[in-house]
């Protein structure tokens, strides 16, 4: 093989770590909403001092799981960040559409039940996974 | 765009994944530059042009039918 160097793979391990960054802060996020939903309840009896602790942390941790995310998107390449930045961009739309949608439903009274935060959530990660596995294909 | 990147990676006998290393970008986007599914940034096919030390012009041809 001529002229072909070794070539570092720095950007690869930088990539990987990018991700593994992201899964640990994705995780501590999770982990911290579980503890602020169901801490006061279950460990430390409606204390309130403690309640707005959980909720700061939930806070802290979700905001540094964005700085994560950023630092994940940035760290990939270019036809992966279109991709990347296409699903959240659908992602966005659908969740803006339909979860503005949803809520006039019980405005108007179509429906009878209360919108939930969470199927709108459940809505927007599927509406993500479908763009990603789309932009994957479409590059293939 | 049209792009002659497979041939030139082919002549030296260098593997998608070799090249990939040597771009900073994943196997998979070459695959596609390679197939002309993706048109790469101007930085990149720079990056790409100075690696087998040609002009870019000489790698990748403009056309509308992408």
């Amino acid at each position: 093989m001529n002229k072909m160097k070794t070539g570092s793979n720095n950007w690869a391990a930088a990539s990987q770590m990018n991700s593994v960054r992201l899964l640990v802060w994705s995780t501590a996020w999770v982990a911290s909403m579980a503890l602020a939903a169901f801490g006061p309840k279950l460990i430390w009896n409606y204390d309130t001092s403690l309640t707005i602790l959980a909720v700061l942390i939930n806070l802290g941790i979700g905001f540094a799981m964005i700085l994560a995310t950023r630092r994940y998107l940035r760290g990939l390449d270019e036809m992966h960040q279109k991709i990347f930045l296409d699903a959240a961009v659908l992602t966005l739309g659908v969740g803006l559409v339909s979860g503005l949608s949803y809520e006039l439903l019980e405005d108007i009274r179509l429906i009878t039940f209360q919108p939930e935060i969470p199927h709108l959530v459940i809505l927007m990660c599927l509406t993500f996974l479908i763009g990603m596995i789309a932009g994957h294909r479409k590059y293939q | 765009m049209k792009n002659r990147l497979k041939v030139l990676r082919a002549e030296r006998d260098w593997t998608q994944a070799q090249l990939a290393v040597e771009l900073e970008v994943s196997r998979q986007t070459v695959n596609a530059i390679e197939k002309g599914k993706f048109d790469p940034s101007l930085p990149l096919a720079f990056k790409v042009a100075r690696l087998f030390d040609m002009a870019i012009e000489d790698i990748f041809q403009y056309s509308t039918k992408s």
